[in-house]
């Protein structure tokens, strides 16, 4: 079985309410260092019956079509062997 | 004229479009069930709001493919009159029969409270019969209303009048203050090129009782009926 892990992040231009709120709770916490905190979703998806050579395309069309939404997310996968 | 209301797990504006539509307006309702395959040829589609599929992943994600959206989408692509309010303008957006996207408010909480509405566009079927002058007070309710699109989609959709309803105060001006989630040029409801579709993010089927003393959004589906 292969697994595939999906990265989905807002589009740098959008801005992200919840990373500001968390920026803001970590400076509140001392960490005066923090420039920036944005937050996406991690997905784990396993594959039952894929070769190996089909699992990129098929990922990336989940993704395309319901992971994420390109109008304002961007998504990056790597497959788990 | 007949109209039909789509019922998703987790709607929760069905039965108030239903009532408004069936009981004050005086016309044919019937529900649409989400895997049902057929509109039973209904005149207009609406999409109502409320929490479909928990809005689990993003709101209106899953919604967009259930079964009777297919058919939603053929109808609107032969001009059907097609009508998404809250949630269900998301579930348009993300059916790609409205552009842009809805994202999290800005200030990050679920806002529900009335606000103003200032009408932008007075020749589409929704709006025809809008007093021009008329501020509509309607509330919303919403953690994700926040209208985002890219710049060229923005420039599109204004040039060619697309805009319908924008977030103004009182006296209809068009300010910061009167945006109550971040939206874009204060935009709260969109029509597609050809004007058949409409997304908005108040709720005007919550207030067209006159028992609730605010009978603003009956005005719409006034327009609406009248043709």
């Amino acid at each position: 079985m292969l697994k595939a892990n999906v990265y989905v992040t807002l589009r740098k231009s959008i801005l992200d309410p919840q990373g500001v709120a968390v920026k803001n709770a970590l400076k509140s916490l001392g960490h005066s260092e923090i420039q920036s905190v944005r937050i996406g979703k991690f997905i784990e998806l396993e594959l039952d019956e894929v070769a190996e050579n089909e699992a990129e395309a098929k990922v990336k069309e989940y993704c395309q079509k319901l992971l994420a939404n390109e109008v304002m997310e961007d998504f990056k996968f790597e497959i788990i062997k | 004229m007949k109209f039909g209301v789509i019922v998703f797990p987790g709607s929760n504006c069905d039965h108030d479009a239903f009532y408004t539509i069936g009981n004050l307006m005086k016309k044919d309702v019937t529900f649409l069930w989400h895997k049902d395959h057929s509109l039973q040829d209904v005149d207009v589609v609406i999409v109502p709001g409320g929490f479909s599929y928990g809005d689990y992943l993003r709101a209106g994600a899953i919604a967009r493919f259930s079964p009777i959206m297919d058919e939603v989408i053929a109808f609107a692509k032969k001009g059907g009159l097609v009508w998404g309010i809250c949630n269900g303008f998301q579930i348009l957006t993300e059916a790609g029969l409205l552009p842009g996207v809805l994202t999290r408010n800005a200030n990050r909480r679920f806002i529900c409270k009335y606000i103003n509405l200032k009408t932008d566009n007075f020749s589409t079927r929704f709006t025809h019969s809008l007093d021009k002058n008329q501020i509509l007070n309607v509330p919303i309710a919403h953690a994700e209303g926040n209208f985002f699109a890219s710049d060229e989609t923005i420039k599109r959709i204004e040039d060619n009048g697309q805009v319908v309803f924008r977030y103004c105060d009182e006296n209809g001006n068009v300010t910061q203050e009167a945006n109550p989630n971040g939206s874009i040029n204060n935009i709260a409801g969109i029509v597609n090129e050809q004007g058949n579709v409409l997304g908005m993010m108040p709720h005007p089927e919550r207030c067209a009782d006159q028992i609730l003393r605010n009978t603003d959004g009956a005005e719409i589906f006034n327009s609406l009926v009248m043709a």
